[in-house]
């Protein structure tokens, strides 16, 4: 019984920031007293029904949803942290360190588990694992690989199938790539094993889940690493017009789970509204309707199962320090970057 | 006779103030000096995960091709989470190069390379403790010396000292109650010594003036002391009083009696009617004044014994009737029918010596101032309250002197020549009011007068 009043404006240029978004929308009625504005790393399409829910619940308040990359989504923050309500990211490091260096508005009246809230200022409200896409229709009578380790072994045994046709994330570009690899690296040795020989399959290198995905389905690539598997998932249940199919594997020797965090900027000028949704969006992320939450939601404990998720501690920093950053995309690109 | 005494403040109230004025004292020092152990122990905590997460990262330094490597663990942040998620911020410098981290955090003075150094300072608005090390690496181009800062707000160790203070209050607090309960006992029973004292000293009678014999603790010694001093010399003085009374009464009635009986013998050698005539006016002054005499040492007596009153057992019934045979004798020379009627026992507490008194002193006047052969009746009444009647068929009071008559040296007009000092009823009235009565002069209907004592 959604009310269609509202109005969805088109990207339009915001101001004299020389800022390309992915994507920028407007919810909400037209000179609403407060128009809150989102900077986030999640597609708008997981986000509107979020939103929606939100106007419904605050009529006078406007929403304009900005998406970009992790990365750069951290770098406009910071460089100009007044002109955004909330920030929304995958990249766990980046958004710890934002509220570290005291980006970020406290926010004493939520109440969050511990595990999924740093310092009541960064809030945890998605779990999403890092999965292995496979595109079985293109794999044929190969076997689905489970974990890593069987992923290496199929493409040692099978070089002329899988050269070109891996992907995963370009660690320099994208933040959350960037925070599993270093999680992956950080948990076992495979890690560097598979990535030299995604590296001697001349793998290919994305900036973001989305296009990987669409890389699959049109059959470009094989086998996709590293892939959030919400994303994923997604597309896995809608079966293509050319008859593609995908399957998400979570490794099952280690997942690597990503929590999806919100923040309130510290410099916002519209503190109240901007903690209502972030409180709006907890609930509704704990309600679990998949109509009005998209997203997966918490899982109950963080350490089920043998997921390991990534928890939201000072370390994260760990590898955003310069000599260590440095360090490990040397690394990387030692083992990636065979061909050039 | 309780005495006006002057009261500057009370010693058990000075001695539960001081004693729990001191506990509170002792209480707040407890509560800082605690405070200020456990803070510094809180302190040493957070300084020792700093120094180990710093001695993590120096240890990580390495030189590898002529470049500099610095792998720090994933542990050396993740040892700084704190429940109270604190901030953590860090800088790395190569000799005066920054490398890394927070540029801005400030650096100590001097660098130490054998041990870390800690300083507490304000970042980012925040108070956070910052521990610097130091390490030489021997590179193929001579020393390095790396320096790392790592800071930690300090969110979480306010909240420890918070907790902690909020221990040692209710410590100090039970600490306080409890001395406090022990200063207000040990003040209850210090007074309680003097209480006691008292009590055995009021509870005595007035007539016992011996010396306190109980125990007392030794610093009641010297108010004891003077105490059975003081008494002793009372006892003396008293004892000399009434000596002094009962001496100078038989020095004033001896005499008397002595002029007295010289004047009768003259009157029988006297035939003269003029002499004779002087000698009874003599006879008569002398009547009178050791009457006056008499009364005038009862009146002393009663006013003694009044202001120490004895408190015995006295049955009035039995003192009446004995009293009644002592009168006998008079009320027979006047022919006058000396009655008793008891309605039933009459007990009293007080002094049998002033209540013998002050009843003689009615029955003597209904005796002297009724007519011969009348009737004199003495009614002892326990309803509503106990009263004693004394009445006779005499003339009774006049209606304009009935109010003043209990007055000293206060006669009635209408005496004739019945011998009298005027000290009767002032006796009578005095002795009754020292037992907590009084009385009433009043006529009775058919004629005569009706002295009543009421208790
Ligand atoms: N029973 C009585 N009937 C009549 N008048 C009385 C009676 N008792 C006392 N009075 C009057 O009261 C006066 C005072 O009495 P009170 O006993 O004080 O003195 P007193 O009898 O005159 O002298 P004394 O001191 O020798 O008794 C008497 O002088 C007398 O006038
Ligand atoms: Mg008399």
């Amino acid at each position: 019984m959604r009310i269609l009043a509202f109005l969805i404006l088109l990207a339009a240029p915001v101001g004299s920031i020389a800022q390309i978004w992915e994507d920028r929308q407007v919810f909400g009625p037209e000179g609403a007293a407060e128009t809150l504005r989102i900077i986030s790393s999640t597609d708008t399409s997981f986000f509107a029904p979020i939103i929606s829910d939100y106007i419904t619940t605050y009529p006078d308040t406007a929403v304009e949803y900005l998406v970009t990359s992790t990365a750069e989504l951290d770098a406009a923050f910071r460089s100009s942290p007044a002109q955004y309500d909330v920030v929304i990211s995958s990249a766990m490091d980046l958004q710890l360190k934002l509220a570290n260096d005291g980006f970020a508005a406290r926010l004493s009246d939520i109440d969050h588990p511990d595990w999924a809230q740093w310092r009541e200022s960064l809030f945890a409200f998605t779990s999403e694992p890092a999965a292995i896409v496979v595109n079985t229709s293109a794999l044929g009578a190969l076997p689905v690989p489970n974990t890593r380790q069987e992923l290496i072994e199929l493409m040692r045994a099978h070089p002329d199938t899988f050269a070109g046709k891996i992907g995963t994330y370009d660690v320099r570009q994208s933040g959350l790539g960037y925070l599993f690899a270093t999680q992956d690296a950080r948990a076992s040795e495979t890690f560097w094993r598979l990535m030299e020989v995604m590296g001697s399959m001349d793998a290919q290198l994305y900036c973001c889940s989305g296009e990987m995905i669409r890389d699959l389905r049109s059959g470009q690539l094989l086998v996709a690493y590293n892939v959030l598997g919400s994303y994923a998932l997604a597309q896995a249940q809608t079966v293509s017009d050319d008859g593609q199919t995908l399957a998400v594997i979570l490794p099952s020797e280690f997942p690597t789970t990503m929590m999806r965090t919100a923040l309130v900027s510290q410099q916002t000028a519209q503190l109240q509204s901007a903690a209502n949704f972030v409180t709006h969006l907890i609930a509704l992320q704990s309600a679990g309707d998949p109509a009005n939450f998209p997203l997966p939601p918490l899982s109950a404990a963080p350490e089920t199962a043998g997921q390991t998720t990534i928890s939201l501690n000072p370390a994260l920093m760990t590898y955003l320090d310069a000599l260590k950053r440095g360090t490990f995309i040397k690394e990387w690109e030692n083992a990636i970057l065979q061909g050039e | 006779m309780t005495a006006e005494v002057n009261v500057t403040g009370s010693l058990r109230r000075r001695l539960a103030l001081i004693l729990t004025g001191g506990a509170a004292v002792l209480a707040v020092i407890l509560f800082v000096v605690v405070r200020a152990l456990t803070s510094q122990i809180a302190q040493q905590e957070q300084d020792n995960i700093l120094s180990a997460s710093l001695s993590s990262i120096l240890d990580s330094a390495a030189i590898i091709d002529g470049q500099l490597q610095l792998d720090f663990p994933y542990a050396s942040l993740s040892m700084l989470g704190t429940p109270a998620d604190d901030r953590v911020f860090y800088a790395i410098y190569e000799d005066e190069t920054f490398l890394s981290g927070y540029g801005d955090l400030p650096a100590p003075q001097q660098l130490r390379i054998d041990r870390p150094e800690f300083a507490t300072h304000l970042f980012n608005a925040d108070p956070v403790r910052i521990a610097t090390g130091a390490r030489t690496l021997i590179g193929t181009d001579g020393p390095r010396v790396i320096s790392v800062s790592i800071a930690q707000t300090q969110d979480a160790l306010a909240l420890r000292l918070n907790g902690i203070s909020r221990n040692v209050a209710i410590l100090g607090i039970g600490f306080f109650v409890m001395a406090s309960a022990l200063a207000l006992w040990a003040a209850a029973t210090t007074s309680d010594q003097l209480m006691r004292l008292t009590t055995s000293v009021t509870r005595r009678g007035p007539q016992d003036l011996s010396p306190v014999a109980k125990p007392v603790p030794s610093e009641m010694v010297p108010l004891v002391g003077s105490l059975n001093t003081l008494m002793a010399r009372l006892d003396q003085s008293l004892t000399q009083s009434e000596d002094f009374i009962a001496e100078a009464a038989h020095r004033i009635r001896t005499p008397l009696a002595t002029v007295r009986a010289h004047a009768e013998a003259t009157l029988q050698r006297v035939e003269n009617p003029e002499n004779r005539k002087a000698l009874h006016a003599m006879i008569r002054a002398i009547d009178e004044s050791s009457r006056a005499a008499g009364q005038l040492l009862d009146h002393a007596m009663v006013t003694f014994r009044a202001e120490n009153l004895e408190q015995v057992d006295v049955d009035l019934n039995e003192l009446l009737s004995e009293l009644v045979q002592r009168m006998k004798p008079v009320a027979e020379m006047k022919d006058i029918a000396l009655t008793l009627e008891t309605e039933g026992p009459a007990l009293i507490l007080g002094d049998p010596i002033l209540l013998q008194n002050a009843l003689r002193n009615l029955i003597d006047n209904a005796l002297k101032y009724a007519a011969a052969e009348t009737a004199v009746e003495i009614r002892v009444k326990t309803e509503p309250t106990l009263t004693i009647q004394v009445l006779d068929d005499g003339p009774g009071f006049a209606a304009d002197e009935v109010e003043t008559l209990s007055g000293r040296f206060v006669r009635g007009k209408d005496t004739g020549n019945k011998i009298g000092s005027g000290l009767g009823l002032t006796i009578a009235q005095a002795a009754t009011e020292a037992h907590g009565g009084h009385l009433s002069l009043i006529n009775r209907p058919e004629g005569g007068a009706c002295a009543s004592l009421h208790f």
